[in-house]
């Protein structure tokens, strides 16, 4: 029967599993997102730096193919821990314009809008509905950074073999976890800053500024009290000492690798506090 | 209070608190009708009530159970049996009517494909079938009501909350919403609770209603008991020695009431015929002025209980 001429009736079909359902959100959420052709080139430029770092990867690893074409090799064309460190913040800088870029339209329409208690009235809870937002950029963050990294490595290890991989193995470590603590800290940093600010745009220039605001903000604490405990508010500094330390390569941000886990974990504690505070399916007025 | 099974919804001396406000002040009621109507001046608690029982505000003492489970403890299956029309606008302007429903269809455990095809129906159920590839914001205030009403029956709820589901109708708008509450009530099987302002609404479409004023339930009427027991009410106006008349009457099975000088209210029973009225006025040597014949509206009922 043609759906217009049916009558309403109720439904006693098969459910989906309520552990998956959080996956509903990306999936509209990309629906969405990518009717921005801005946005799709964008993710598309995003892949350009980790393809040219395959073709260095090979080239570095046929080096008589170089000596043919009269390029010398030279010692510093190596693949080590400091070209996965470029690699890294070249694609984690993406990451960051791309989070600025999806972050606001994720929560804020919903406050906006006053949909939380159309979500919030069905059997979905409010942790469901952070990850599944969180998830929209974990996806898509992963695709530009992690994903393509790991690629590398293991393309690395396939042109130099496993002596290469008994040495940098630890590489593939910092890869993975490096890049989840930060598309993690800039998820949440999204989210959380949009569930406050509502306003798109707003929220948006909050992501870009509050790099810059807890650089700031650390170079004060740092200058009055002349100490380098102010740093632990700098999340570019947080990110680049974790990594670094992941890395093996010394940081020289004056942080301890200890001290920059720890401003990690207070920043995602004030960001799902935040959000624990803004994310209710009704505003409670004391 | 024992769970009864077959109760929509059971208050057992609920409170809620939010801050130090007591918004909802020992509730205690038990409702088994299949429509519900919730009625109550700005500020009585209504919204509070409605908010409680889909699980966002807790409790700060007592239990509030929807077909027999706490609200509380058994929020996530409570919130499974139930759709949900808010009030105000409540849904992301930008997106089509169809994929805003699909998606509140798939968040309620509906399969993709199937959320779809509800999603299309519960739009031509509710009128809005040619209009279902246009964005939500684009929408009248009208269109945006009868879209809130197919994201909350789209996953097949047992019961349905209504908030103001006639505001911003025009007239044939409103008869079609009224008409699709009966529909959903006789045909589907739905239990509906509607909060309106507009006592019309509730008394066309509503078995019980309860009336709140200041968080606590000054009233409960059971009007479908009342239509069914078929009592008449009139209103007498005599003249003359009106001693005795009103003990005869309540021998007859009335039940009497002075308004007032030669003033009389009375409720007559089922069965109970004029004639005997006559007739007991001539045996008193009473000259009846004035007879009305009438019921308390619902509207009587909620200005009595707001005088309370």
């Amino acid at each position: 029967m043609a759906v217009y001429k049916r009558t309403y009736s109720s439904y006693t079909g098969p459910l989906t599993d309520p552990r998956t359902r959080f996956l509903v959100l990306p999936r509209y959420s990309y629906e969405r997102l990518f009717q921005s052709r801005f946005l799709t080139g964008f993710l598309v430029a995003c892949f350009f730096f980790p393809l040219g770092c395959t073709g260095y990867i090979y080239l570095i690893n046929n080096l008589s193919m170089l000596a043919s074409i009269g390029i010398p090799a030279l010692d510093i064309l190596k693949i080590d821990s400091g070209f996965f460190r470029v690699f890294m913040n070249f694609q984690g800088v993406l990451a960051y314009i791309l989070t600025a870029l999806i972050g606001p339209s994720l929560i804020a329409p919903d406050l906006a809008n006053n949909a939380l208690p159309t979500y919030f009235s069905r059997p979905f809870s409010r942790t469901e509905y952070v990850v599944g937002k969180l998830s929209v950029l974990f996806i898509l963050l992963s695709i530009i950074t992690w994903v393509p990294g790991v690629i590398l490595f293991f393309l690395q290890v396939s042109q130099a073999g496993s002596g290469w991989l008994s040495n940098n193995w630890f590489i593939l470590r910092a890869i993975m976890l490096g890049f989840t603590a930060w598309i993690l800290i800039l998820s949440l940093l999204s989210v959380a800053l949009s569930a406050w600010v509502k306003w798109k745009v707003v929220a948006g220039a909050l992501i870009l500024g509050v790099f810059g605001i807890g650089a700031g903000l650390a170079s004060i604490i740092n200058s009055i009290l002349r100490t380098d405990y102010g740093s632990m508010i700098d999340i570019s500094r947080i990110m680049y000492t974790i990594w670094s330390d992941q890395l093996n390569i010394e940081a020289s941000t004056g942080l301890e690798p200890f001290e920059a886990w720890v401003g990690f974990i207070a920043v995602c504690i004030v960001c799902l506090l935040m959000l624990e505070r803004k994310i209710r399916p009704k505003e409670i007025v004391r | 209070m024992s769970t009864a099974p077959d109760a929509v919804i059971q208050l057992d001396n609920l409170s809620v608190q939010l801050g130090s406000r007591l918004i909802l002040n020992k509730l205690q009621v038990e409702l088994k009708g299949r429509t519900i109507g919730l009625l109550g001046p700005n500020g009585a608690g209504k919204s509070t009530l409605i908010n409680t029982l889909l699980g966002f505000y807790a409790p700060s003492s007592g239990t509030a159970r929807v077909f027999g489970h706490d609200v509380h403890k058994d929020t996530r299956y409570i919130r499974s049996l139930i759709g949900y029309m808010p009030e105000n606008d409540s849904f992301i302007a930008d997106m089509t009517a169809v994929t805003f429903i699909r998606m509140m269809g798939e968040l309620s455990g509906l399969p993709p494909e199937t959320a779809l095809e509800r999603a299309h129906e519960c739009l031509f159920y509710v009128g809005l079938g040619e209009a279902r590839y246009r964005k939500l914001g684009t929408y009248s205030l009208g269109m945006k009501q009868l879209a809130k009403l197919a994201q909350a029956i789209v996953h097949g709820p047992k019961l349905v909350i209504l908030d103001e589901p006639t505001n911003g109708l025009d007239p044939p708008a409103r008869r079609r919403m009224l008409k699709m509450i009966h529909e959903m009530r006789d045909n589907a099987g739905m239990r509906i609770v509607l909060c309106s302002h507009l006592l019309r609404d509730v008394e066309d479409t509503c078995e019980e209603v309860i009336i709140l004023k200041g968080g606590a339930i000054v009233h409960y009427a059971d009007l479908e008991a009342e239509r069914s027991a078929n009592k008449r009410f009139v209103e007498l106006e005599t003249v003359g020695d009106d001693e005795g008349f009103a003990t005869a009457m309540e021998g007859l099975g009335a039940t009497c009431a002075m308004a007032g000088k030669g003033r009389w209210k009375m409720v007559l029973p089922a069965e109970f015929s004029f004639r005997e009225l006559f007739r007991v006025a001539g045996e008193k040597d009473l000259e009846l002025r004035r007879l009305n014949y009438r019921k308390d509206t619902l509207e009587d009922i909620f200005f009595k209980a707001m005088n309370q």
